[in-house]
């Protein structure tokens, strides 16, 4: 896709608003409609349209394959993480209330990590798929 | 019709653009029935990511269905006898906005009332998702976790390899070999 200019320029217009809108998504989840799930994808959607139009070996050195299975991985720990150190702070496994000096604002950090783990997770399996997918 | 319009199709190519269509049509329904969430992944996975994977499947592979092959019987009785079984079951589904659904009764109540005391995230999916059945939440990431693994055994196998040499003109003689074919 050397010589689309149209698409080229096109897309490097998007893309900085793709990712801001999937950052968005993400953290704006409590009060609008969204969530880790849907951001995750619209983030991997972002790097699938750069590596469609500007190639996958630049994609890759944009964002390495060990990373993307590393952040992966990350996402399910962090989500396994909130739950656990909810019962280390003596409270139920996932019982965010206790993460915090009062309930409400616990569940709010709990939420907000567990969504943060969740879109971590679903980004980088995205991409991942598709980078070996479309391997030349 | 559009479902009979996908089996009959013998271009693949086609195939996988209806169902894009059909995932955001799916999404404008789900908005006309106030579940905005729902219609955001629909629209992000069904017509984009999925669309994107078949393609690159296609890539892979050929765009053109085999032909041929004749129809096995037993397999179309058992096709035949779940669809049957499958619209008993949808004929015991409450109407949609029926007030006397079970759902309705004590739990989209207790949910409405209770979740901005208790959780005070004004989304109240996202209050339900991730508090209420933050166990169900957790599950599907790991299921997702699992399907990417799944993925990167069957396909990925070699590609740590082809990442390390990392020049566009370092395929080795069987891969070229492998991309005539």
């Amino acid at each position: 896709m050397e010589h689309h200019l149209v698409l080229r320029v096109v897309a490097k217009l998007l893309i900085p608003m793709i990712l801001i809108f999937a950052l968005y998504v993400q953290f704006h989840g409590d009060y609008g409609p969204g969530g880790g799930f849907q951001a995750g994808v619209i983030f991997a959607s972002a790097f699938i349209l750069y590596s469609l139009i500007f190639g996958i070996e630049n994609a890759r050195s944009v964002i390495s394959f060990n990373l993307l299975r590393i952040l992966s991985a990350l996402g399910l720990l962090l989500y396994l993480g909130v739950g656990i150190s909810a019962l280390i702070f003596g409270g139920n496994f996932l019982d965010y209330n206790v993460l915090a000096s009062n309930p409400l604002s616990g569940q709010h950090i709990g939420i907000l990590l567990i969504e943060l783990g969740v879109g971590l997770t679903v980004a980088a399996v995205m991409t991942m798929t598709f980078f070996v997918f479309s391997r030349p | 019709m559009l479902g009979i319009a996908i089996i009959r199709l013998g271009s693949l190519f086609a195939a996988v653009m209806l169902t894009g269509i059909f995932s955001l049509v799916a999404a404008g329904l789900y908005v006309s029935m106030d579940a905005v969430d729902v219609a955001f992944t629909e629209a992000a996975v069904g017509g984009g990511i999925a669309t994107m994977l078949f393609l690159s499947t296609i890539a892979l592979t050929t765009s053109q269905e085999k032909t041929g092959g004749e129809v096995s019987f037993p397999a179309f009785f058992i096709v035949v006898l779940t669809g049957i079984v499958l619209m008993y079951g949808v004929s015991d589904i409450p109407k949609f906005g029926d007030s006397q659904a079970p759902a309705h009764q004590y739990l989209s109540d207790r949910y409405v009332n209770q979740s901005p005391r208790e959780i005070g995230v004004p989304n109240m999916v996202t209050s339900i998702l991730a508090s209420y059945r933050g166990y169900d939440t957790m599950g599907e990431v790991a299921v997702i976790f699992t399907a990417g693994m799944g993925v990167l055994m069957l396909l990925g196998r070699g590609f740590r390899n082809s990442a390390r040499r990392n020049s566009p003109k370092g395929n080795s003689p069987e891969q070229q070999g492998k991309v005539k074919l």
